[in-house]
């Protein structure tokens, strides 16, 4: 076998770090060779305080897609969140969208529950049925100041 | 009395001369990166030196960085009964701040030391004259392939140590002290984000440039240090300082850029 030269050993050092990076950029920077099949969705909220883009959205706890966008309506000071749901999964058009915490360290997702109605959700289609995150200390002043 | 005034001033104006020397030999390096003819062969060369022949070390220290996060991390999230977080918390020191940091000083180490000393030799033996004499450009012909060569190394070192660390810390949390496997890959795909690797690789090459623009300087500057000390007394000072420099420069621009990119 030729022996290794400068040209080979660089090259498989540059190769290396290549890999390195694109296994890095790839399995936790969330980029996307080939874009997932999804439709967008999108859901008001009173509050959505502690939820971030890129949160998960699940159903029945497994993960169907994730929060893509969120922006203030500005005239009824409500959250608009958008989601980008998997094309796999047909979500009926009375789902109801409610903001959940995981782990101790409460990070918030999105829950949908599949109603019962015939009609399925289309790309673009906005859920109507929402529950707000909920704040612990908002119930715990209510309880503390509504008890007298 | 007057004699500490003169001597602060004489200080400061040294001062003021060397970072505008600084300043001037980056900008003319530039200009000769950006001027052709573009040579690649000795850009391979510098890559093999700076970034190929580091290899190895950067193998074991990441290897050992991931393993110390990962057994230091485990006793403290297990506190909080938190163990799962473990994954995230090594990955997300290793690409954020451990990763870039601890491979610049490697290479600091390791190639900026030699390119100082080099370029110092070079300049003391008058083999820079000799090139300025024969036409030929000394920061086209021997700077401008360090300052390109270190800006494609340090990424690929520094994501090779991620890698290393990330199975270091693999090592130590799951096969040692028994974090589920799940939980610590998992954490670290959640926690990590795209913003965290581009900072990553922003510092990394921000890194090698600083390394190789401080060590070269230094290096070419040989005839100018204070005390005007030259020869192999002089070579072994300015290697000193610019291995200090470096290192500092390193650690103070790692606070700069995070603190870009995170406000």
């Amino acid at each position: 076998m030729k022996k290794m030269n400068l040209e080979m050993i660089v090259g498989l050092f540059l190769l290396t770090g290549f890999a390195s990076f694109s296994f890095i950029a790839i399995k936790m920077g969330d980029i996307r060779l080939f874009t997932e099949e999804s439709y967008p969705v999108s859901a008001r909220f009173v509050s959505i305080s502690g939820l971030r883009e890129g949160a998960v959205v699940e159903v029945a706890g497994v993960k169907v897609g994730k929060v893509s966008g969120i922006e203030l309506d500005g005239g009824k000071y409500e959250a608009v969140v958008r989601m980008d749901i998997s094309k796999a999964v047909h979500l009926s058009d009375d789902s109801i969208a409610s903001i959940r915490t995981a782990g101790i360290i409460g990070d918030r997702f999105i829950k949908l529950t599949p109603g019962g109605s015939e009609d399925y959700l289309g790309p673009g289609d906005e859920i109507h049925e929402t529950e707000s995150a909920i704040s612990l200390e908002e119930l715990v002043s209510k309880y503390i100041f509504e008890k007298k | 009395m007057r004699g500490v005034i003169e001597k602060l001033g004489e200080e400061f104006l040294y001062l003021l001369e060397s970072s505008g020397r600084m300043g001037i030999f980056f900008a003319t390096t530039l200009v000769n990166i950006l001027k052709p003819p573009y040579t690649p062969y000795p850009v391979i060369r510098q890559i093999y030196f700076i970034g190929a022949r580091s290899v190895i070390v950067i193998l074991v220290t990441g290897l050992f960085t991931g393993m110390v996060l990962g057994l230091q991390g485990y006793h403290n999230l297990k506190k909080f009964g938190s163990e799962e977080l473990l994954g995230s918390a090594v990955a997300l020191s290793l690409i954020q701040e451990l990763g870039p940091v601890l491979t610049a000083l490697m290479v600091i180490g390791r190639a900026g030391s030699a390119i100082c000393a080099e370029i110092g030799i070079m300049r003391h033996s008058e083999q820079i004259d000799a090139l300025e004499c024969m036409a030929i450009d000394p920061y086209k012909f021997l700077i401008a392939p360090k300052f390109i060569a270190a800006l494609i190394s340090l990424p690929a070192l520094t994501f090779i140590f991620n890698i290393l660390g990330i199975a270091g810390g693999y090592i130590a949390g799951v096969v040692f002290l028994g974090v589920a496997k799940g939980a610590y890959f998992q954490g670290m795909y959640d926690s990590v984000e795209w913003t965290d690797i581009r900072l990553c690789a922003i510092k990394s090459m921000i890194f090698g440039i600083l390394i190789v623009w401080i060590a070269a300087f230094k290096g070419y500057s040989l005839h100018l240090n204070r005390g005007g000390v030259f020869g192999a007394e002089g070579v072994s000072r300015i290697t000193t300082d610019a291995v200090v420099l470096a290192s500092v420069t390193i650690l103070v621009w790692d606070y700069l850029i995070g603190s870009l990119v995170l406000s």
